[in-house]
């Protein structure tokens, strides 16, 4: 399966999303947060990001989800870290765009097809 | 030249000045970003002072590196990717137990190289980079022109301190004062400051000496 990386800010923002997407997901998917700082301030550590994109990593790539500022830096700075090419960052809304990817996972290994399902939650109309 | 001594005395320096101005750099932060720049500097440079303690490190390219992945870990802001990524950058042009005056000009050039690849920003965007590129001009022009290191670094603080004025003048577009768009005319960027302070404990270290 293809792995998640849930980054924000928050901690208990990205574990959050990351228990709503296994709520979602019909199967256990390798899904991983990496929120807030190690000593609990609110911020993003790339060291973290590093090791999350590492342990959901089955070998058919990773998507990292983001909140914002910070965070993508953090998370550029964990893939150049890496020095690997199977990671991406996903332009997408972190709620929906995580539990329309952990949906996509059990169905396919396709990536650009998990990406354009996380993308197209942006257009999304709630109401 | 700048031995791996100077070096660890420079750190410690910008530790001590960043502590210093923890309160200063929060104050510049809170009205146009989101008020934790100085408590996040001097979080990653109280790290890097522990870490470097520990390490023991004499090689240039060891220390650098372990500036760099210290405050990657645990700033928590984007100054803690930007400068690590500075920091991790300077580190790949250097080797050895020293860094002469003209290995510093790329030194430099390399850090600022990092902070461009990671922020993706340009000067005049109200960011570390307008104090960052100017006096990065003017250190190289001393240097060049055959001035002894000490007086490359303080005209390079100066056009630092040049920036930081200039910051005021201009409208922040990249990062969280983006949003705040006119209304951070007038203000100076935190992030041009603690570059400037940083630059200005280095020449101070090199003054000492």
């Amino acid at each position: 399966m293809i792995g998640i990386v849930v980054v924000s800010h928050s901690s208990k923002v990205a574990e959050g999303v990351v228990d709503i997407a296994r709520q979602v997901s019909s199967e256990a998917i390798p899904i991983m947060a990496a929120g807030g700082t190690s000593d609990g301030r609110i911020g993003t550590d790339a060291m973290r990001i590093k090791d999350a994109i590492e342990s959901v990593n089955q070998g058919n790539g990773v998507l990292i989800f983001v909140d914002l500022g910070s965070a993508i830096l953090s998370a550029e700075t964990a893939i150049d870290l890496l020095g690997v090419d199977y990671v991406e960052i996903v332009d997408a809304p972190l709620v929906e765009g995580v539990i329309a990817s952990a949906v996509q996972v059990t169905i396919t290994d396709d990536i650009e097809d998990i990406k354009r399902v996380a993308h197209e939650s942006k257009k999304m109309n709630k109401i | 030249m700048i031995t791996s001594k100077l070096l660890l005395k420079s750190l410690n320096n910008m530790q001590a000045v960043i502590a210093e101005n923890k309160e200063y750099l929060t104050e510049l932060d809170a009205k146009i970003g989101d008020a934790d720049h100085g408590i996040n500097m001097n979080k990653g440079f109280k790290a890097v002072k522990a870490k470097l303690e520990d390490a023991g490190e004499d090689s240039c390219d060891k220390i650098l590196k372990t500036v760099a992945m210290t405050l990657i870990s645990t700033v928590g802001g984007a100054s803690g990717p930007l400068y690590g990524t500075a920091f991790l950058k300077a580190a790949g042009v250097v080797e050895g137990d020293s860094i002469s005056d003209e290995n510093l000009v790329e030194v430099f050039s390399a850090a600022i190289g990092g902070v461009q690849l990671r922020g993706k920003a340009e000067q005049g965007e109200k960011t570390m980079l307008d104090a960052l590129i100017p006096a990065y001009n003017a250190f190289k022009e001393a240097i060049e022109n055959g001035e002894v290191l000490e007086d490359a670094l303080g005209k390079s603080v100066e056009a630092a301190a040049d920036g930081v004025e200039y910051t005021k003048t201009i409208v922040a577009s990249k990062g969280r004062a983006s949003y705040l768009g006119e209304r951070t005319l007038g203000h100076q960027d935190p992030g041009a400051t603690s570059s400037y302070l940083l630059l200005k404990a280095l020449y101070e270290t090199v003054s000492e000496d």
